[in-house]
């Protein structure tokens, strides 16, 4: 069987693709798998890179422009400073390039992460344990400050009272352990 | 010593160790955690210089031992293995194909049991993985969760207080973690139900793939259900979903199983023995035709009609007739119908073999 690809040589890798449902045989030379990526179990050329790219750009179709390196003039693109990669390429490739692309294209992540994940936005998993203390006091600080102005709106001033000392006590705790670390 | 076993072996030591008799429909459980370093910019976007500096660096960190009973891992480097012997490991799932093709100064440190796996310069910086037998998702979750405190004990990772852990690509930010086990369901997809139950399952957040991972065929009537979402849902949670989940698949699996024995017994008996005689007899065996065979031939062994063959023969043969391991075992490149040959030839002495040892 001659490859459907290059329709010179023979066709060495046989296989089945199912995309959207859809089954896809296939017939590829060694060359053409290579080419396309289809040479190895699994690395099939159709990734969740690409199908996250495919997500993401429809994602801010009023944004194409200003975030297009050479079609606006007027706004600068939006690029991570510390590794220099642009929103731009993020969209591309799927994949961030550092740690603080995440703050750089902070006003963009969320609605990119809620439909990845369900609506979600906010990580309710593990806590690494070196930051785990504090971590946890900061969450249970502000989850009292929600509670206290609840109590003052309702003007319910002994409680809120309460609540503030509570929170005064776990600041006091924190700053401790900060100076103890 | 053990680079040779880590090639040359298809069974890794993990699939024998603590198997269950009821281990029938899952076969295997696999956790991941994906991690990344602060102050280094993740492989995508690192230079020569930052990937081997980061290899070099997690690497001498985890040569520490983590237990006794765990003992050292080995580092092995991508950059010192021939293009088939990463396919073999590939075929083994101690690697990624990314892993394999693309990574930059990629390396993996393996148990000796292989059952635990840390991958460095994949897509993130540590790719952490624990493979079990079975159904064993807590322990599984337990043994990477020690690891990963033993790691952080030693590294400082990228963690985001709002965001959780930070990954390269957003499909794994928050905890980093994919769980999944990969089921054998050959009586639902013969009477034609998990067509029917795959998009019940998906919109749980759970995704069902190919042995292989993303955009690879069930062959053999294997599939992975892992979790899609990383982000909003506690580790505990996430496993707690798949787990209930994959309980209700091998309920219905079994349940199709008994309804093939009671209303088609003798159909049934008649698939399994044909392809039992042509895994025996064949001369040349396509890859997917052996899977095809294989499993029906571990459905016949599930079900009490085949006797005197081990339940493993199916895990362990559909990996050794891979291509890689095909290539690795005739010590030379073959061309694919020469890999039929071998294959066919690979599975009658194989048979064979344990028709005497009993």
């Amino acid at each position: 069987m001659i490859c459907e690809e290059c329709q010179k040589n023979e066709a060495t890798l046989h296989f089945t693709k199912i995309i959207n449902g859809q089954k896809k045989e296939m017939h590829l030379c060694d060359e053409c798998a290579r080419d396309k990526g289809e040479h190895l179990p699994g690395s099939t050329g159709y990734s969740i890179h690409e199908l996250l790219s495919g997500l993401l750009h429809g994602d801010h179709p009023f944004d194409q422009q200003s975030s297009h390196p050479s079609s606006s003039s007027r706004r600068k693109p939006l690029v991570c400073p510390e590794c220099g990669l642009s929103y731009q390429q993020f969209i591309d490739k799927g994949r961030f390039g550092c740690v603080h692309c995440y703050e750089s294209f902070s006003l963009k992540l969320d609605p990119i992460f809620r439909r990845v994940h369900g609506g979600n936005v906010r990580h309710h998993g593990k806590v690494p344990k070196r930051t785990g203390g504090k971590m946890q006091m900061k969450r249970q600080i502000q989850q009292l400050r929600n509670q206290m102005e609840m109590h003052v709106e309702k003007e319910e001033f002994e409680e809120a009272a309460k609540i503030r000392d509570q929170i005064r006590e776990l600041e006091m705790k924190m700053e401790n352990k900060e100076g103890g670390e | 010593m053990s680079l040779d076993q880590f090639i040359n072996e298809a069974i890794s030591p993990w699939m024998k160790k603590n198997c269950k008799e009821e281990d029938d429909i899952v076969l295997s459980t696999r956790i991941r955690l994906a991690r990344n370093l602060e102050n280094f910019p993740f492989p995508i976007a690192a230079s020569d210089h930052s990937a081997s500096t980061l290899l070099h660096y997690v690497s001498k960190v985890l040569s520490e031992p983590y237990d006794e009973s765990i003992g050292k891992l080995e580092l092995i480097q991508m950059n010192d293995l021939s293009p088939n012997e990463k396919r073999v490991l590939v075929e083994k799932h101690l690697i990624s194909p990314h892993l394999a093709e693309e990574s930059n100064y990629g390396a993996v440190m393996l148990s000796q049991d292989e059952s635990i796996s840390i991958m460095i310069n994949e897509e993130d910086h540590i790719r952490l993985q624990c493979l079990f037998c079975g159904f064993q998702l807590n322990e599984g979750f337990v043994l990477s969760n020690g690891l990963d405190d033993w790691i952080e004990g030693k590294v400082t990772y990228a963690f985001d207080e709002k965001r959780g852990y930070l990954t390269s690509c957003p499909t794994n930010v928050g905890t980093g973690l994919r769980a999944s086990v990969m089921m054998h369901l050959p009586a639902l997809v013969l009477t034609k139900q998990l067509n029917s139950i795959i998009p019940a399952i998906n919109q749980i957040g759970l995704v069902v793939r190919g042995i292989y991972g993303e955009g690879s065929e069930a062959l053999g009537n294997i599939f992975q259900i892992s979790n899609q979402m990383t982000l909003g849902k506690s580790e505990q949670d996430i496993i707690e979903d798949l787990r209930g989940v994959v309980i209700q698949l091998i309920q219905q699996e079994r349940s199709a199983r008994q309804s093939l024995l009671s209303h088609s017994r003798i159909q049934l008996e008649d698939k399994i023995f044909r392809s039992y005689g042509l895994l025996a007899n064949s001369r040349i065996m396509e890859s997917k035709e052996a899977a095809n065979r294989l499993s029906d031939v571990r459905l016949g062994i599930d079900l009490d009609l085949i006797h005197g063959i081990s339940g493993n023969i199916l895990n362990e043969l559909m990996i050794l007739t891979q291509p890689g391991f095909l290539q690795q075992y005739a010590k030379k490149a073959l061309t694919p119908a020469e890999r039929d040959i071998e294959r066919a030839k690979l599975i009658r002495d194989r048979l064979h073999l344990e028709k005497e040892n009993k």
